[in-house]
């Protein structure tokens, strides 16, 4: 609607000169630093040692379950603290489809992705019936009904887990290695750069606004229900295919660890003392995140304390998160959202 | 056939603590329209407090209860005041991420005062006394007790809200935070004393279920998810819904258990799931959510 060439604004026009740009040069830098560092960690497999590669993966999907969060509370404004439910699920497709399957269990991560949205479409008409803070109870309650059922389930060896190191027989450690690292890297960017490209879109407008005020988007003839549907069966996806991949790590399997409220306690902890509602904020919460498990991991229990009151001094003091910060001192367009108007401060 | 009915007895006196439980959540949801993520985690941080205080005092339970109610009370009535408050108005995400917050950090004070082992509350045999009914039916002292407590503890709080000038306070805050200032009522003290009835409430279902059972330092988000679905099952808003809601979760989750000793908190999920379903504004429901 603001492009300058549009037919009624020629160049006698008093817009004449203006252009509506989104780009700038923080977010052209931003975006060469992050190329050279996506090839830098894709070739770790050739330079790192293990460990230092190891850890780059466990931060890769963390960041990308963080941001699945993120999209759901931050952009969606669907609180849940359920998402265990779809880590838990890929972790057991795994199980499926791997051991007893025979699949590679890096064909599976896709696959996981559709198992989660499948389930995520299953459940939503029943957990949507719950509004606001019942919802995110609701999902918690649904999570703990997977992880019973599958404690419950002989085919899966019940309550005390099930080893998938048969499934990965075969391969490699050196290779497994990198393929998770590069599967990792895949989520990890993807699932920026998806965030990205969907508030972009006119349907992130959509979501955007459903988040701010549900009545009056519906007013505008937004359909809210889908809106929120479709954000919750996408995180849903993720996070079942995060899943996939964090157990592809793990190779033991079980109810308690795969359904774990960890998932989703790490996820909140990353977004809210971050930023959340920000694409920057997961990114910074994941640093903050291993930074202090470096420097604490040590003390045990202290490091869960720290971190709890960490989030709740960012939810009392400082609500747009650590991210939030520094944005409002600086001005740092990396995902730029907003359009910019050139050129209309003329003479 | 005995069996069964001991079964459903059972499952009928579980209830009542779970009425207990369910009646601070509802308190806080009702007045403040806030769910503390953390209610679970205060209920067995009471316990706890109440197993500290027994053991420090070689006083039995009772005692310990005067003594934990009171102080958490006090202690509900400052944390809202303080610092539940500040997250009012504006985003109504910020009360859940904060009282989420605080969950992990009772948790894990908890595990680093106390360590991981269980505990209970010694009851000097009052948790295996059983009242003999004939036929093979017994019922539990204790559970009847509990019982009992949970049904003049949940008429109590109705007597507040019903029929005292903090119970109107209550009520009006609770339909119109904004109306109500105008007309003299200072919603952060409301909001507060609401916090500190709820928080009492909590520190008596803590001590009833330290008595009953041993407890854990991560014990608290599970009895977080019975309350809400007591809440839910009842209806929101009606009190005697919540206890009706309790007993439906504690039959649930007897008759579960009995068939199969791991189906008993799986049993009780999918009984809330069920009303949700068929009727999702629950069974007795009396306020609409806004």
């Amino acid at each position: 609607m603001n492009d300058p060439s549009a037919p009624t604004r020629d160049a006698d026009a008093p817009f004449a000169g203006v252009a509506v740009t989104r780009g700038n040069r923080v977010s052209f830098v931003a975006a060469v630093v992050a190329a050279i560092l996506v090839v830098g960690i894709a070739a770790m497999p050739w330079w790192a040692e293990r460990d230092q590669l190891r850890l780059v993966t466990e931060f890769l999907y963390l960041l990308a379950l963080a941001q699945m969060w993120n999209l759901l509370a931050g952009y969606g404004g669907l609180l849940s603290v359920g998402q265990q439910a779809f880590v838990g699920l890929g972790a057991y497709s795994l199980v499926t489809l791997g051991l007893h399957g025979g699949l590679n269990v890096f064909a599976i991560v896709p696959l996981a992705g559709i198992v989660g949205a499948v389930v995520a479409v299953a459940i939503s008409p029943l957990l949507f019936r719950l509004r606001g803070a019942q919802f995110a109870v609701g999902t918690w309650v649904a999570a703990e009904v997977f992880r019973l059922v599958m404690a419950n389930m002989p085919f899966v060896s019940g309550g005390s887990g099930v080893s998938i190191a048969n499934a990965v027989r075969g391969m490699s450690i050196d290779w497994r290695d990198a393929m998770t690292l590069w599967v990792a890297l895949v989520l990890g960017v993807g699932s920026m750069l998806g965030i990205y490209a969907l508030l972009r879109s006119r349907h992130g407008l959509a979501l955007v606004a459903v988040r701010d005020s549900e009545r009056s988007s519906q007013s505008l003839g937004i359909d809210v229900r889908r809106v929120k549907l479709l954000v919750y069966v996408a995180a849903a996806a993720g996070c079942a295919m995060i899943g996939a991949l964090i157990f592809v790590t793990k190779l033991r399997v079980s109810p308690d660890s795969a359904f774990s409220i960890e998932w989703s306690t790490t996820a909140l902890f990353i977004v809210v003392i971050g930023g959340i509602g920000t694409l920057e904020g997961p990114l910074v919460g994941t640093i903050i995140f291993f930074a202090l498990r470096e420097w604490l991991s040590d003390l045990g229990s202290i490091y869960m304390i720290v971190l709890g009151i960490l989030t709740m001094l960012v939810v009392l003091l400082a609500k747009d998160g650590l991210w939030g910060l520094v944005a409002k001192r600086v001005d740092l367009p990396i995902f730029p959202l907003r359009r910019k108007v050139r050129g209309l401060d003329g003479p | 056939m005995a069996e069964w009915i001991n079964t459903i007895l059972q499952g009928v006196l579980l209830g009542g603590l779970y009425a207990m439980f369910a009646a601070g959540l509802s308190l806080s949801f009702g007045v403040m329209r806030m769910i503390n993520i953390a209610h679970g985690d205060m209920i067995v941080f009471a316990g706890y407090a109440a197993i500290a205080v027994a053991s420090a005092l070689g006083a039995p339970p009772f005692v310990a209860a005067l003594i934990v109610v009171p102080a958490l009370a006090a202690l509900g009535y400052a944390a809202q005041r303080l610092v539940f408050n500040r997250t009012f108005g504006g985003d109504p995400m910020r009360p859940l991420l904060l009282t989420f917050g605080l969950s992990i950090v009772i948790q894990n004070s908890l595990l680093a005062v106390f360590s991981a082992d269980v505990r209970g509350l010694d009851t000097g045999g009052l948790s295996t006394a059983t009242l003999d009914l004939g036929g093979q039916i017994g019922l539990g002292v204790l559970p009847m007790i509990a019982m009992g407590a949970a049904l003049a503890t949940i008429a109590a709080v109705q007597w507040l809200f019903r029929h005292t000038r903090v119970g109107r306070a209550f009520r009006a805050t609770s339909d119109d935070p904004g109306t109500a200032q105008l007309m003299g009522i200072d919603r952060h003290h409301i909001y507060a004393l609401a916090m500190a009835v709820a928080s009492a409430v909590v520190a008596l279902a803590g001590v009833f279920l330290v008595m009953r059972t041993t407890i854990g330092p991560t014990d608290g988000p599970a009895r977080l998810l019975y309350s809400f679905e007591s809440v839910i099952i009842g209806g929101l808003g009606s009190v005697w819904g919540t206890v009706a809601g309790g007993v439906i979760l504690g039959v649930a989750q007897a008759v579960g258990a009995k068939l199969n000793p791991g189906w008993g908190v799986l049993f009780g999920h999918l009984a809330f799931f069920l009303v949700l379903s068929l009727r999702p504004q629950g069974l007795f429901p009396k306020t609409r959510d806004r």
